[in-house]
């Protein structure tokens, strides 16, 4: 009987580690923050789509994050870390990480780099990114038709391309629904201040704005707005219980159907850097249609308001190219022709101008 | 519009001011703590904390003072007690306000708070212009002059006040006559703690109601700069507050109006003007002597 | 109630314990502190002080690390040791970086050799200039150093990025914030030895570091200037009788220490980055003076004290990566160290007597009792 039970045994325990055995090893993906999730904007969206990821796949992927990474040299050793500990995709999450991840990238050829918001790769390194002034246009169309004193603020970060196309789209959209609404800008010259966001907000409202949009990604300019009685739309995430009176809508960056898609490429063998639309767009740049971007609830807003946000979203989704000339500078100059419109490299190259409607001038 | 603006700039002091007037008062009795930054971002964290917690504000502000007493403790106990060197244990002790209000407040981000209500007074609030700049602030605002009023007065006008600046000024010769030299020193040192503690509370509970690491954003060194700009003269501390708040501001709304000074070199502008002022003052020796106080920095050892 | 009474001389053994103790005592509250986040308290060390060199390439990027930190405060001992308080070596790291960087951006056609060496020239150049600034003030119009050198680290962080996003910035870039990649030539290249190839990011700089750590060592000890500088730090009055001149020796610590820190800026970029970007700035300029304080202000200790605090910011990441614990926890870890060092310190120069009030007075009328002889 005692041999039996050790024989049943034994063979329970060989099933069980061959069992354990067949399974396959987690596919290791690892993140790379520069702030943290606390944020409530950037970093915290990218937080949301992790976890989402994670539930997704269940056993079958095993995701870290590190926060709070330096652009730079320590960026570097943290990716090199992450590859050495066995990560197969690494994702980094700010354009500082560029070069960093690029130099790692080529020590570790196994390893797939999607970099995001960046426009340089290598065989085994592709970039990602949002069309987030998709966002914004519907953003402009809204302000237009909300302001009463014609004045909107717009706390922009950095002089970028990502900044342009984003102010440039919503000046369009602001424009198509109010000719006579005129936009101030703030560059912040950071991403996330909240006490310098607070004051450029209160400035802007000194200055008569009774609408405003940010670039920025702390709560701080919506809870000047809630505070002074006005309107504002949320930045990378919902930032409602902040403003609920306030907030009109906000931008939600969706990254989990670029995470999950790009994991399953991996998981499936079919991931490429492939050729993209334009190497500086890189790979994988999607918006409203695809659902990486959101527009939250449209609220505290009037109904015909609210139904021209929803025929502009409409329009985005349906493949409207909003950078469609004519459209003019404010100074009267013609910077995109009639019949013209933008294609994705034009976005990054030719997008340094302030559209109509755009006060002042582009700083340097 | 420029009213708005006034008010923007007014609220923007008052941080300032309490950190400043604090450090003032500590510098006068003869010690130099540096590490205003970490006990401006402790009190900010713990009254936002408290804040939410309770939902009681002024709990909040109390917190803020309390936190920023007990970190200057910290420092009071290593420069006074244990000598050590005062530039050295002010950078640690920003370093290490920095990182711990991080870490307390990491379960905080992302939370929000009503901000201070503003008070209202029967006719005084409705007055035009008047109305709103002088006589609608909220009560930590209002606080901050008469802290203002109150420190100038005891520094002047009371005998504790003159034992204060003689152990500044000579803190031998005050140890000689019987005076409490470390004594007197500690409780300036708290009490540079609790008006830091109180000026970085103001931050997240009035001028943007959340919390965020490191959201002092460099305000404790004004506050340094802002103590030798004012000579180490209370009064002269609100004057540069409001001008540095005032720089700030204007760097902002000049972007909105459109002027092409490239928002960097408006930034700038604040860091400059101390330096020019502090140029101004020192290089005028009577000036300097007359003010600064001669043991600044320097330790005090008993039975020498 | 603390009794100081200072000691005529300090062993060196009385120094190493004091350190020990120190550091264990800073052990001991960071575990206490991970305890009371819920954290297992060995871990959170383990992931700090061990793991992260736990592997032979991660020992070389430790020296990576500990590179600028090395470079600065080897200079910061100078201004220290004369009791000049040098607060800006950031921005004075941050200028050096910007004079190579045009170097190698405007200049970079000259023959290849050259390049580096110019641009370390440049770099030095470049930070010593910045401390100039506060050393002429002072000189001239007995202005504070500390607060001078303090706000230019905010005026050379604002210049940086005004440069690197304007005149500087790459046309190729998308109007990104990136000046061109420097020259091959102009980059600090990675060690790469034959047989046993890289060694993570491992570069000359380093070497670089160390020896300057040790030229910094011999000068201070063993020649009259260093002779002047810490005579003029530790008896002015000495000094002046024997005809040093106290501006002459602010303004060489100044320009040691602003040249030191401006040569790690070079060093830095050169290296690790390979252009300019509007941050370059990474708290390194703050982080040696404490490192100067670690190493007693003994410049050979500096390469110790570099790795040590190296040691810990890596720790931070790699207990972030592994437990999920906060970052902001170095700071904490930092600030306790600093604290228990400086205490150490007191230790060290003085025998620390506790009384109670009421003893110490009896003790001095006995004391003087006893001197009078007796009645």
């Amino acid at each position: 009987m005692k041999k039996f039970i050790k024989m049943m045994a034994l063979t329970a325990a060989a099933i069980g580690m061959s069992a354990g055995a067949a399974v396959a090893e987690p596919l290791k993906v690892g993140f790379l923050y520069l702030t943290t999730p606390g944020d409530h904007g950037w970093t915290y969206a990218h937080e949301l789509a992790r976890q989402e990821v994670q539930a997704h796949f269940g056993d079958k992927v095993e995701t870290t994050f590190v926060e709070n990474v330096p652009e730079g040299p320590d960026a570097e050793r943290v990716v090199r870390e992450l590859a050495r500990q066995g990560n197969q995709v690494i994702f980094g999450t700010s354009f500082g990480y560029m070069d960093p991840m690029l130099k790692v990238s080529k020590d570790f050829p196994d390893v797939k780099f999607e970099h995001i918001t960046g426009y340089k790769r290598s065989g085994n390194m592709a970039t990602g990114n949002i069309r987030f002034y998709e966002g914004r246009y519907v953003q402009g169309i809204v302000a237009g038709m909300m302001t009463k004193t014609n004045k909107i603020g717009y706390i922009a970060p950095f002089p970028i391309p990502e900044a342009y196309q984003g102010l440039n789209a919503f000046a369009i959209g602001m424009r198509e629904a109010n000719p006579n609404a005129e936009i101030m800008v703030i560059w912040a010259n950071t991403w996330a201040d909240p006490v310098k966001e607070a004051d450029a907000a209160k400035v802007l409202v000194a200055q008569g704005a009774d609408v405003m949009a940010q670039h920025t990604d702390t709560p701080a300019m919506l809870q000047t707005a809630e505070k002074a009685g006005i309107h504002g739309f949320g930045q990378a995430s919902d930032m409602k219980e902040f403003a609920p009176n306030a907030q009109l809508f906000s931008s939600v960056n969706n990254w989990a159907p670029y995470y999950i898609e790009k994991i399953e490429q991996v998981l499936d063998g079919s991931w490429s850097t492939g050729d993209g639309p334009n190497h500086w767009a890189g790979n994988t740049w999607k918006g409203m249609a695809d659902g990486y971007l959101e527009l939250t609830t449209f609220e505290n807003m009037p109904a015909n308001v609210k139904a021209a946000a929803e025929a502009a979203a409409a329009k985005v989704k349906g493949g409207h190219n909003i950078f469609t000339g004519p459209i003019k500078d404010n100074k009267g100059n013609v910077v995109i022709k009639a019949g013209d419109a933008l294609d994705d490299g034009r976005l990054w190259s030719d997008v340094f101008f302030y559209a109509e409607g755009i006060q002042g001038e582009m700083p340097g | 519009m420029y009213e708005e603006l006034i008010l923007t700039v007014l609220m923007t002091s008052v941080p300032l001011v309490y950190a400043a007037i604090g450090e003032l008062v500590v510098e006068r009795s003869g010690v130099l703590n540096l590490g205003v930054e970490g006990m401006m971002l402790m009190g900010a964290v713990a009254a936002f904390g408290v804040a939410m917690i309770s939902g009681s504000l002024f709990l909040g502000v109390l917190a803020g003072a309390l936190a920023g007493m007990l970190t200057a403790s910290l420092f009071g106990i290593l420069v006074l007690g244990f000598a050590t060197n005062q530039v050295a244990t002010g950078l640690a002790l920003t370093i290490f306000g920095t990182g711990l209000s991080g870490l307390v407040g990491a379960p905080l981000i992302g939370k929000a708070i009503e901000g201070l209500p503003q008070i209202s007074l029967p006719v005084l609030s409705d007055l035009p212009v008047v109305g709103k700049l002088v006589f609608s602030h909220d009560l930590v605002a209002y606080g901050s002059v008469v802290v203002v009023v109150t420190v100038a007065y005891f520094l002047k006008r009371t005998r504790a006040g003159l034992v204060l600046r003689a152990i500044g000024d000579n803190h031998d010769s005050a140890h000689a006559l019987g005076y409490p030299v470390l004594g007197v020193r500690f409780a300036a040192v708290l009490f540079g703690g609790m008006m830091a503690g109180i000026g970085g509370a103001y931050l997240p509970l009035m001028l943007t109601p959340h919390w965020a690491e490191g959201m002092t954003a460099g305000r404790g060194w004004i506050a340094l700069a802002l103590v030798v700009f004012a000579s180490w003269m209370p009064w002269r501390v609100l004057v540069g507050a409001l001008i540095f708040g005032g720089i700030t501001i204007m760097q902002l709304a000049g972007q909105a109006e459109g002027w092409t000074i490239p928002s960097q070199f408006l930034s700038m502008l604040p860091y400059l003007a101390t330096i020019i002022v502090l140029v101004l003052i020192s290089g005028n020796r009577e000036f300097a002597l007359a003010n600064s106080p001669a043991c600044l920095g320097r330790a005090f050892h008993a039975g020498k | 109630m603390i009794n100081l009474v200072p000691r005529k001389e300090i062993p060196l053994s009385l120094t190493l314990t004091t350190t020990a103790v120190a550091v264990a005592l800073t052990l001991i509250a960071g575990a206490a502190i991970f305890g009371v986040l819920g954290y297992d308290p060995l871990a959170a060390l383990y992931q700090f002080f061990i793991a992260p060199v736990s592997r032979g390439y991660q020992v070389a990027d430790l020296f990576v690390k500990a590179c600028p930190l090395i470079i600065i405060a080897s200079g910061l001992v100078f201004s220290y040791r004369a009791n000049v308080w040098n607060i800006g070596a950031e921005g004075q790291m941050i200028l050096g970086a910007m004079f190579s960087g045009y170097v190698a951006l405007y200049w970079g056609g000259m023959p290849a050799p050259l390049l580096l060496p110019a641009m370390i020239l440049a770099g030095v150049l470049g930070g010593l200039a910045w401390a100039m600034i506060p050393a002429i003030l002072k000189t001239r119009f007995n202005t504070n150093e500390i607060l001078v050198s303090l706000m230019l680290t905010y005026v050379a962080v604002l210049f940086i990025d005004w440069t690197v996003r304007g005149p500087w910035r790459d046309p190729m870039s998308f109007g990104f914030p990136l000046t061109p990649m420097y020259p091959d030539a102009g980059m600090i290249a990675r060690v790469d030895l034959p047989g046993i190839g890289r060694l993570a990011q491992l570069h000359w700089g380093v070497l670089g570091a160390l020896v300057l750590s040790v030229a910094a060592w011999f000068i201070l000890r063993r020649t009259m200037v260093g002779f002047q500088v810490q005579v003029m730090g530790d008896a002015p009055r000495a000094g002046r009788f024997a005809g040093f001149s106290p501006a002459l020796v602010t303004v060489l610590v100044l320009g040691i220490s602003g040249g030191a820190a401006g040569l790690a800026g070079m060093v830095e970029v050169s290296a690790n980055i390979g252009q300019l970007q509007p941050n370059i700035s990474f708290g390194y300029g703050f982080t040696a003076i404490i490192v100067a304080f670690l190493a007693r202000l003994n410049p050979l200790g500096v390469i110790v004290a570099g790795l040590v605090v190296a040691l810990a910011e890596m720790g931070g990441d790699a207990a972030q990566i592994a437990m999920g614990i906060p970052k902001v926890v170095t700071g904490v870890f930092k600030g306790i160290l600093l604290f228990m060092l400086l205490a150490g310190e007191t230790f060290n120069r003085f025998h620390v007597e506790f009384r109670l009030p009421g003893t110490a007075a009896r003790a001095a009328a006995t004391a003087a009792t006893k001197e009078s002889g007796s009645v």
